[in-house]
């Protein structure tokens, strides 16, 4: 049972406050505000109370969500709901940041309404909700001259248009009904890699977690079928053809998903509600089918080609007290920096080319160095995304829609694989 | 945050409101309304646009709407008479053909929170039970729930019950939950919803229909119904096995939950539901939101109390992120700790070895208490990389190891000497008090071995003139008594001058008792002193007990699925870790031989009770040894501040006399009045009185020096009951001792609560005074054929009332003060 629901900034400004069982006084947001302003690291404790309410809170898009409750409630169905609310907040404003949020306040204050009476969780189903939902988001999209570089000389295809651009899928989905906007599906393959290598460069542990993840935009929608690689097998004892397999050690479906062609033909069928959705979730620890994306010796070294890297940005902890850092860097769109109060250099590469090798030296002055100031070198944390790649191998062999849609609709597949947690021993 | 120009805002808003030109066009005046709401959420103050905005909710534009109610309903409360306006047109709304305008209104309708609306209510929440469209009857259903909590005391038509349960076989699903919620809000005082067979199993075969929070809902109020036979029992258990793999975390944990409650005297089904669960919890342990790895981890720690050995396999799942934040990597590691085994101990601590440099000094701490814990049964490579810290001369990561070294020594002994040797020069980067206070008790224990103890002792003697801190005095004070008997000849002459200087120049009482204590305890003979000071080292066998035994499911499934796991597991498992080690063997000292070593007992418990409040409050473990009350526990935590026992205590009294003794049973407090014979209590230091309460867990708030009258002294403790595994129920017990120094009449028992255990209580009574008597008898003696014999009078005040908890206290109280002035004599 949820008490009240409100939505801070990080600079505790309110955007948002719904009270569902009447009662508490206003001050409440407050008194959250101040409990977490008093601690002094910059994450507290996602459970926190002030006599017998309690406040569960999450932080997405920078902002805290919040939820007040009794001592007896479900956190995981607390959390849940706080990150539901996140999403679909995502999915009707198109993006989640204090400025979409703040600008789009009457369609959360009428989501919230249908979602949650007197404090029970009622539906957060975008299915249902689209038949309640009346306001329009308001979107906030600078005119920018490359959305002009995707139209070609006389409407012709030019190379660009059959790439989505990167913004395409943080748009509200219920514009698309009133500005009949194009009917698209995007299908994500999302992959968190959390990776640990020792010193002596052995990997000593590998983790992936993977979703697909579907984004729909389409009014209506009877079924979907989704293919993935025929070899992709689940568990460690069923192997099946002869290439090399795509393996999980473990699946979850969305309750949705009609499994009855998966067996024989990888098949996923569902009928993708508005929104986005996770429609399958995996796991697989320890042996990767492909070689790991970085390595670092002495130097970071990528040793898997035909794509790139973007954003790579490493994270090296140095000793206490080191006062400044001299550089040779192998091009110019790298920088580095000490971050003195983190205690830490931080490698930036904004893109990392497929196959090559970057090197750096970084010197650094310790003004009282010993020997066993070298133990608070490393260990190397690295964060990246590389696009175009699974780490597991994981690939959708097709995507299609029956009935065939009426009218033009864009079908789009993309991977990624995030780092979750790559860190390098040194 | 409300901004300055409040006023001036609303003040604008209300003329544009009432523009007719914005009136007409619907654009503008929806957009009017916008800014209304914005400025509400803001945090300011429109309450005044009040009527001007129940005009506006005459409209057919439901947007307008949903926004005019959003206004409505947060300031109905303010004004009751202009809210009548708006019932009418919502009573027109609730027959509106569109379902989505009618669910709407009943919504609203019932949001409004106005008592004296609920007449009007009525008959459209009636309709709207019966109503054609689902999202209609859901709000209705709620609607019940609502109005019943407006007036709690008035009595919900049984028709209207009876219909809500019939209405859990609507084929909407979520009308069905609703009416579970609603019912188990409206009969709360007859303990919820009636769970029969019936509506069991008909919950169990739509729980399929349901979604997440639906399924949730519905097996946590299932978790009341108890199966009639095996066969039935069994059967829901496989009905609800696919749930417990559920890939969603609060359907699993809702599962679990349900699983436990209905086969708690099964114990073997328990844990193989543990099993199958460990799955879904470890993939929420790697979920892509933080706080649900969190809530995973926190979870995950229950399950692993019970079944140790559960997630051993999968130990590299609790391996910290470096982006993670640090309240999941405490946890982590506090797993890690659990998961040790012979295979995985070298992968383990070489990664909690990474964490001991973290930025964060929080987690570096941890990560160097949890290798201390490891150590215990890994004790050689962990204090290798102990050791190896050290190295790094940084204040925050000594302080830790050091602490941890002295928690280490104390279990496992033969650690020592590597301990020894690594303590050289490591004072110079030691800063804060808890790492100095455990370097010296290193000192003082192990000085004979530590070559350059006497010179690290008379450099910090040499500077105790600029010392803050109570507990480093007190504890150089203790180190240098015991180097003192070790190493005479290099220490006497700085343990003269420390004496001297504590005795003549310390302005602390605390101090200054504890230096002439030593003194005094010097002339008792150099035997004395060292039985006194050395009487009690570790013992190696205190190494085997360290595994902790799993503990039955029972004592965490109630928390199981709740918050108190997340807020309150971290000072559980602190109170683990850092438990000093002294206190161990008090905890484990039985009560028969108190009054035995209380007088060399109660030096130690001034200095460590003081050396460190953290410890003190801690582990306050239950202190209290079987030979008195073996189900009653009492503990020091959550302290009360003086503050507050002054508060809670005159607020009672006034209770108290106000409403006389009758009457005190219904605010569920006791007060109990006393008397009790042992002036010998009154020549006791307030120290060593202090002491020996804090020795049974009881904190002393407040006293008059000794031997002036009136005599006084304020206690408080928390009573904890264990013997009822499940409902752990605990007391407060706030106190005073009264000696006004005229003759007492000698009343025996007054008791302020009338209770029908008065027959067992003057039982124990008895007993308790033939033990007075014993001792009262020899106090006769001493005190030279004093006439009249002083009482002191015992003043308890205990919330909730728990008589039988009270009487042991009492028992307990009667015994310290009976054991005090033996002492005396």
């Amino acid at each position: 049972m949820i008490s009240q629901v409100f939505i801070l900034s990080s600079k505790g400004d309110h955007l948002i406050y719904k009270d569902f069982r009447g009662g508490a006084g206003n001050d409440i947001v407050s008194i959250f505000y101040e409990k977490v302003t008093a601690l002094t690291g910059d994450q507290p404790p996602v459970v926190m109370n002030h006599k017998d309410i309690y406040f569960v809170h999450i932080r997405q898009g920078g902002l805290y969500w919040v939820a007040t409750t009794t001592a007896g409630s479900s956190p995981f169905t607390i959390t849940e709901f706080l990150n539901r609310l996140a999403a679909l907040v995502k999915d009707y404003c198109g993006s989640l940041s204090e400025k979409s949020v703040q600008m789009n306040f009457a369609l959360i204050y009428e989501l919230l309404d249908e979602i949650v009476d007197y404090g029970y969780i009622q539906t957060t189903s975008s299915d249902v909700l689209k038949n309640f939902i009346q306001t329009e988001a308001v979107t906030s999209r600078p005119f920018s001259l490359f959305d002009l570089s995707n139209v070609g000389l006389f409407g012709a295809e030019t190379q660009q248009s059959k790439v989505a651009p990167s913004s395409a899928a943080t748009r509200p989905i219920q514009s698309s009904r009133e500005q009949g906007g194009k009917s698209e599906i995007f299908v994500d393959v999302i992959e968190r890699m959390t990776v640990v290598i020792g010193s002596n460069g052995l990997l000593m542990k590998a983790d992936v977690e993977g979703e697909i993840r579907v984004k729909c935009y389409m009014p209506s929608c009877s079924e979907m079928r989704i293919g993935l690689n025929e070899e992709f097998s689940i568990g460690k004892s069923q192997l099946r053809g002869y290439g090399a397999a795509v393996r999980v050690d473990e699946c979850s479906f969305h309750q949705a998903v009609r499994l009855d062609e998966f067996d024989s033909h990888r098949i996923l069928r569902l009928c993708p509600s508005q929104g986005e959705q996770t429609v399958m979730q995996y796991q697989l620890s320890d042996d990767l089918p492909s070689a790991l994306p970085f390595r670092l010796f002495p130097t970071i070294e990528r040793d898997n080609g035909g794509s790139a890297a973007i954003n790579v940005c490493a994270t090296i902890p140095v000793p206490k007290g080191s006062v400044s850092l001299s550089q040779e860097l192998s091009s110019p769109d790298q920088s580095a920096e000490l971050k003195p109060q983190s205690r830490a250099v931080v490698w930036k590469i904004a893109r990392f080319a497929g196959g090559t090798q970057l090197s750096a030296l970084f010197k650094l002055e310790v003004p009282s160095l010993s020997s066993a100031s070298m133990l608070e070198v490393g260990p190397v944390g690295l964060s990246f995304e590389l696009p175009k790649i699974t780490a597991t191998g994981l690939q959708i062999r097709f995507l299609r829609l029956s009935p065939i849609q009426p009218g033009p609709s864009q079908r789009w597949v993309r991977y990624v694989t995030h780092s979750d947690s790559y860190t390098i021993r040194i | 945050m409300p901004y300055l120009g409040g006023e001036e805002t609303v003040r604008e808003l209300r003329r544009a409101l009432s523009n007719p030109n914005v009136q007409s066009d619907p654009l503008r005046y929806r957009n009017t309304i916008l800014k209304v709401i914005r400025t509400m959420s803001q945090g300011v103050d429109v309450s005044g646009l009040f009527s001007e905005m129940v005009k506006a909710c005459a409209t057919v534009d439901v947007v307008q709407k949903k926004l005019v109610y959003v206004f409505l309903c947060s300031y109905a409360t303010l004004n009751p008479e202009l809210s009548l306006l708006v019932i009418n047109t919502l009573r027109k709304d609730c027959q509106d053909p569109n379902p989505m305008v009618r669910s709407l209104a009943l919504r609203n309708m019932t949001n409004l929170r106005l008592p004296s609306l609920v007449e009007y209510v009525e008959q459209p929440l009636t309709a709207g039970l019966r109503d054609r469209a689902a999202c209609v009857r859901r709000v209705a259903v709620l609607g019940w729930a609502k109005l019943h909590n407006l007036h709690p005391s008035s009595e919900i038509d049984a028709a209207v019950v009876n219909e809500l349960y019939s209405l859990l076989r609507d084929p909407d699903p979520v009308v069905m939950v609703n009416c579970l919620r609603a019912l188990e809000e409206i009969l709360k005082e007859e303990g919820g919803i009636a769970i029969n067979k019936p509506i069991t199993h008909h919950l169990l075969n739509r729980l399929k229909e349901c979604d997440i929070w639906g399924q949730s809902e519905v097996l946590r109020v299932l978790q009341r119904y108890r199966p009639q036979s095996e066969d039935e029992l069994f059967d829901i258990l496989s009905l609800l096995d696919s749930f417990l793999v559920s890939p969603h975390p609060p359907v699993m944990a809702a599962t679990l939950s349900l699983f436990l409650s209905i086969s708690s005297n099964l114990p073997v089904i328990s844990l193989a539901a543990l099993e199958r669960v460990s799955g879904p919890l470890l993939a929420a342990c790697g979920s892509g939101s933080r706080e649900m790895r969190f809530a995973a981890v926190c979870h995950i720690q229950l399950l692993l109390r019970s079944v140790p050995g559960l997630l051993g396999p999968h130990y590299k799942r609790f391996f910290c992120g470096y982006a993670e934040p640090a309240y999941i990597k405490e946890r982590k590691m506090q797993v890690l700790v659990e998961l040790v085994n012979d295979e995985n101990v070298a992968m383990i601590l070489d990664e909690l070895k990474g964490y001991c440099t973290d930025v964060n000094t929080d987690t570096a701490q941890a990560a160097i208490s949890a290798i201390g814990r490891i150590g215990r049964s890994y004790s050689d490579r962990c204090l290798q990389i102990l050791t190896g810290l050290l190295g790094l001369k940084q204040d925050h990561i000594t302080s830790a190891v050091v602490q941890t070294m002295r928690d280490l020594v104390w279990v496992c002994p033969q650690c020592s000497d590597t301990v020894c040797l690594a303590l050289d020069g490591c004072e110079e980067t030691l800063q804060d008090i808890q790492g100095r206070q455990a370097l010296l008790w290193l000192l003082g224990v192990y000085g004979e071995r530590i070559s350059t103890a006497p010179y690290t002792l008379e450099v910090l003697i040499d500077r105790v003139r600029s010392e803050a801190s109570l507990g480093i005095k007190m504890e150089l004070l203790t180190a240098t008594m015991r180097l003192f008997l070790c190493r005479p000849a290099e220490t006497q002459d700085m343990l003269g001058r420390l004496l001297h200087y504590c005795i003549e120049e310390e302005t602390d009482m605390c101090v200054r008792d504890q230096a002439l204590l030593y003194y005094r305890l010097l002339h008792c003979g150099i035997e004395k002193t060292r039985e006194v000071l050395q009487g009690r080292r570790s013992d190696p066998s205190l190494g085997v007990l360290i595994g902790r035994p799993a503990k039955p499911v029972s004592q965490w499934a109630r928390c199981f699925n709740t918050l108190e796991p997340l807020s309150q597991g971290a000072v559980e498992a602190e109170s683990d870790s850092r438990g000093s080690p002294e206190h161990v063997t008090y905890n484990s000292k039985p009560n028969a031989d108190l009054s035995d070593t209380l007088s060399c007992s109660h030096i130690e418990e001034v200095h460590s009770g003081s050396d460190s409040a953290m410890r003190c409050s801690d582990s306050s473990t239950n202190v209290l040894a079987s030979s008195i009350a073996a189900p009653l526990s009492l503990s020091l935590s959550p302290a009360v501040s003086p503050e507050d026992f002054e508060h809670l205590w005159l607020q009672r009294q006034a209770l108290h006399t106000e409403r006389g003794a009758e009457k005190i049973e219904e605010v569920d407090c006791a007060w109990i009045e006393e008397c009790v014979r042992c002036p010998a209590v009154l020549h006791c230091s307030p120290q060593s009185l202090q002491a020996a309460m804090q020795l049974v867990n009881i904190q002393t708030l407040a006293f008059t020096p000794q031997q002036m009258l009136p005599w006084r002294v304020y206690l408080y403790t928390h009573t904890q009951r264990s013997h009822s595994m499940d409902a752990p129920n605990t007391t407060l017990i706030l106190g005073e001792l009264l000696c006004t120094g005229e003759a007492n009449q000698k009343s025996g028992v007054k008791k302020g609560t009338a209770d029908s255990e008065a027959g067992a209580e003057g039982k124990e009574d008895q007993l308790v005074r033939k033990e007075m008597d014993a001792t009262a008898d020899r106090l006769r003696v001493s005190e030279d054929g004093q006439e009249e014999e002083e009482g002191i009078k015992v003043i308890l005040n205990q919330q909730p009332k728990d008589d039988d908890a009270l009487r042991q206290f009492l028992t307990i109280l009667i015994t310290v003060l009976n054991t005090l002035s033996s002492e005396k004599d």
